[in-house]
């Protein structure tokens, strides 16, 4: 019963009979004869049981950390037992893209409520269903801003390596010049910023906390952007939008962000979540799924996948997007977790990323760890490392902890909330020992 | 239905943190955000009641046949699942260092190892996250090749009209332009008009074998001799492999790049629409192409490597990885006889019951044996009774079962798009054609109750025009 066929070979020559044929491949006689495959040199299939073991096996050669001090990009959070129960439903798992309305109003209305919240998140008008995870989102963006006269991104240097990589390598598609602001003592240099701002300029992207961890100015950026007539485009940490100014209180065009931290685990990188938003004003340019409330033929609540003029299956060549498949579940993770959270709990998952981050800033400092920058910070930090970046880091995972990421000058840590403070005062003496 | 919103209480919610154990460090003046977060207060057990009701709004797989074409809506096997949630495998960091992620490394090593042979190309990455992501990457790919030989002239992508939506948008993207490719009264490539179109400006050929009226183009390769002969590449969307994987190959048949849909042909669900990957294999030509993040090396000594030309990358970090655990673990299950036999078993289910549904008055678009999927034409119907394809899928919906792709491919008048896929048994498609026929029966008896249909769901049919013209896209509080 190989591939999860149900019918037997007995009933399969049945169907084979019934529509006049009688060996399997007379099915294929239309795939030339030199193009058939003799037999794939793969290995015979396994059982359950065997597959089981096999990938236990892969699995058990990974390390998993008890004690995570890394974030860049990827952030260790607490996950809500309810959010897995909720996601894992089968039929969220396994239904399509809900094309047809009537039968998939469940699947809709949870899109409806996510946009909403990531709408309140944001401070922003519109979001859309999700796209593939933050760094795509920040180069939909771009795409997204650009037009015939303008074709110049301004991305800061302080934003996600991965995320100023994917923006260029979506330019190099779109034609795109994209040109990239320095930062002056890890912020955004605000006089270059100033000067690189012209008439070809369509956008400008920054990311806040950064990605050293630093808090920008998003309001001077805002204000110096659009006097020039270009959108503003500011990535952000959805936890830290729980405390923050939101990128609508600072007046930017469109938020966008890796939507992780919500709900979903480290998984070597992905699934993950693209979130993006925008004002009315852009509504028709935002690109991917969004859904629109309407009502039925009996006059009741309906909800429908709208505004699809801007969308490939429309407008093919012409569309604002190719985007097709999302990252739906991932969104449903996120409306759940926030649900689950609530303000009070997502204020305070932030409080606590923000002050456990701080207790450790201090007491890295306090054993020669200086922090490389000055000013707010949200829950990452980079310091100086007074041994070898590597020897240490080596050293730590032994016991079992994973410290921050070496980078240029230092180590990028972070703290969240699921670091106790007996986990800090581990980490903290267990360098105490590497260094001894 | 309400919403969360409307079932918020304010003190509801939910105990999930500890107390703070170091001390509260409050934020400098300016920064707090000054606008309260509307998230919904609510306890557990109406958090959990609330998605059940959801849950019970919308149509999975095990819900009921779903013959959903293109989509290749195949049975989810639970172990696969079940694996991609092992500690093992979610706990793990992106950024560990690759010693302490070999695990990982081997999933993208040993998929990457299965999907070259099923596909006969030299390599494969998985950053995409979806198929139209998949294309994307492929046409950069094939961008960054002509550019890097100094050939700036080649402007143009070739895209046959019956093709995906995400073809033509995925080659603007790419910054490319579009050009149609007529297909013959058969749903062939008319090979001609493609050696008319052929030239020094042509980049390349986008094209899905079987096509999207379920034909599996015979004059294949002619068709990538034509464009390799204009120095172009060849590009495989390979949204409708399931019907032809370990029977034939992309790269046998001249194809130079290909995306795959792991959510599609290797059985990783949908999600409702999404995540999925669109993992994207390509002859050795375009390796040195590739993004950042190549696996390579041997068992217990993999690495990620950054091919020498690499156009960068699309997403961050290597992929859905998570999806690309189901689909390797697919592929292990099936293993060598059980990948062309799903291939077959997908082909015959939907020759059966397109037998059945020709047999009994329905009009296939192209008559004759289809691959995995086939394509309706009611143009007649609604010109006799009024009965719209439209119609006949709402009135399946009544029936228990997901209405097919509508009004796709374009170049079919009323078109019904079905595929069955091969996890689906012989009683289910008995009852679907049964039920086909009986709405076709209704069409000429009494065609107004197929206006009106559905009547069974939560909701009838919805506005979409007031949608559009009037959105509302969150909630008002």
């Amino acid at each position: 019963m190989g591939g999860y066929i149900p019918s037997t070979r007995s009933e399969r020559a049945e169907m084979l009979r019934a529509i006049g044929l009688e060996k399997p491949e007379e099915l294929f006689a239309s795939v030339p004869e030199a193009l058939r495959v003799k037999k794939l040199d793969l290995e015979p299939g396994l059982s359950e049981l065997a597959l089981f073991r096999e990938m236990r096996g892969v699995a058990a050669k990974n390390r998993v950390y008890r004690s995570i001090f890394r974030g860049a990009g990827a952030y260790n959070h607490y996950i809500p037992a309810v959010v897995g129960a909720v996601t894992s439903k089968e039929t969220f798992v396994t239904a399509y893209t809900p094309y047809q309305a009537e039968m998939s109003q469940g699947v809709l209305q949870s899109i409806f409520e996510y946009q909403t919240m990531i709408c309140e998140l944001t401070g922003m008008d519109v979001s859309n269903a999700s796209v593939y995870d933050g760094a795509t989102a920040a180069a939909e963006a771009v795409n997204m801003l650009v037009d015939a006269k303008r074709r110049v991104a301004l991305i800061s240097e302080g934003v996600h390596p991965m995320t100023l990589e994917t923006a260029r390598t979506y330019a190099f598609g779109a034609d795109v010049e994209i040109r990239t602001i320095p930062l002056k003592d890890g912020r955004t240099d605000m006089e270059a910023l100033a000067s690189l701002l012209n008439k070809d300029v369509a956008c400008v992207l920054l990311q806040s906390p950064n990605y050293f961890g630093l808090v920008e100015d998003g309001e001077t950026v805002a204000k110096i952007v659009h006097e020039n007539r270009s959108k503003f485009i500011l990535s952000v940490n959805p936890i830290a939008c729980a405390l923050y100014k939101t990128p609508g209180e600072v007046g930017a065009d469109v938020a966008v962000g890796e939507g992780q931290p919500l709900g979903m685990p480290l998984s070597f990188g992905g699934p993950y979540l693209g979130f993006m938003a925008t004002t009315k004003a852009l509504m028709r340019k935002l690109p991917g799924r969004i859904v629109g409330e309407t009502t039925d033929d009996r006059g009741e609540r309906a909800f429908v996948l709208t505004l699809q003029a801007r969308e490939q299956h429309i407008r093919r060549e012409k569309a604002s997007s190719n985007i097709c498949s999302n990252q739906a579940l991932c969104a449903m993770t996120a409306a759940v977790y926030m649900a689950a959270m609530g303000e009070t709990g997502l204020r305070e998952v932030a409080r606590q990323c923000h002050a456990k981050a701080a207790y450790l800033r201090g007491e890295l400092a306090r054993i020669g760890f200086a922090p490389l920058h000055e000013g707010p910070f949200f829950h990452e930090f980079v310091t100086a490392c007074p041994a070898g970046k590597d020897e240490l880091v080596s050293a730590l995972a032994e016991k079992g902890i994973l410290a921050g990421l070496p980078v240029d000058g230092g180590i990028l840590w972070c703290a969240t909330e699921m670091n106790s403070r007996a986990d800090i005062d581990e980490l903290i003496a267990a360098i105490g020992e590497v260094l001894a | 239905m309400k919403l969360l919103f409307e079932k918020s209480v304010p003190g509801r919610g939910m105990d999930i943190l500890p107390p703070l154990d170091v001390p509260d460090c409050p934020l400098e003046a300016g920064l707090a955000r000054e606008k309260a977060l509307r998230l919904p207060q609510m306890a557990e057990g109406d958090l959990c009641r609330h998605y059940r009701a959801l849950e019970k709004r919308a149509h999975g797989v095990c819900d009921g046949f779903y013959p959903l074409g293109s989509c290749t809506m195949k049975y989810n096997p639970k172990i696969d699942e079940q694996m991609a949630a092992l500690d093992g495998f979610t706990g793990v960091h992106p950024l560990q260092d690759a010693k302490d992620a070999q695990g990982c490394l081997e999933v993208y090593a040993r998929a990457e190892a299965s999907l070259k042979e099923i596909t006969g190309m030299d390599a494969v990455t998985f950053q995409p996250a979806a198929g139209a992501h998949g294309e994307f990457l492929g046409l950069l790919l094939i961008k960054a090749y002509h550019h890097d030989r100094g050939d700036l002239a080649r402007t143009k992508i070739l895209v046959p009209d019956a093709a995906h939506g995400t073809n033509p948008a995925s080659a603007t993207m790419a910054g490319f332009e579009v050009v149609s490719v007529p297909s013959t009264a058969n749903g062939r490539v008319d090979v001609e008009a493609l050696r008319a179109l052929a030239g020094a400006d042509t980049a390349g050929l986008m094209l899905t074998n079987p096509n999207t009226l379920g034909i599996f183009d015979e004059n294949i390769l002619e068709i990538t001799k034509v464009v390799h002969e204009a120095g172009g590449l060849c590009y495989y969307d390979g949204a409708n492999l399931n019907a032809v994987m370990g029977i034939a190959r992309p790269g046998d048949m001249g194809f130079d790049v290909v995306h795959l849909n792991l959510h599609k042909t290797f059985a990783t669900p949908h999600g409702g629409g999404g995540p999925g990957s669109g993992a994207v294999g390509v002859k050795a030509l375009l390796r040195d192409f590739l993004p950042d993040g190549q696996v390579v090396g041997e068992a217990g000594n993999y690495r990620f490597e950054r091919p020498k030309k690499s156009v960068g990358r699309v997403k961050e970090f290597y992929g859905n990885f998570g999806v690309v655990v189901k689909a390797l673990c697919y592929m292990l299950s099936l293993g060598a006889e059980g990948v062309p036999e799903a291939a077959t078993g997908a082909v015959l289910n939907a020759n059966y019951l397109m037998h059945a549904l020709v047999e009994g008055g329905y009009e296939a678009a192209v008559p004759g044996i289809c691959m995995h999927e086939f394509v309706l034409t009611l143009e007649k119907l609604k010109h006799e009774t009024g009965v719209s394809a439209l119609d006949v899928a709402k009135a399946m919906i009544d029936r228990g079962i997901h209405p097919p792709t509508m009004y796709f491919p374009l170049i079919v008048h009323e078109a019904l798009m079905l595929e069955p896929t091969e996890t689906e048994s012989r009683e289910t498609l008995d009852e679907c054609a049964k039920a086909m026929l009986d709405i076709l029966k209704e069409a000429h008896t009494a065609p107004e109750t197929l206006h009106a249909c559905p009547v069974t769901t939560p909701i009838g049919r919805p506005d979409e025009v007031k949608a559009a013209r009037n959105p509302v896209l969150k909630y008002e509080f």
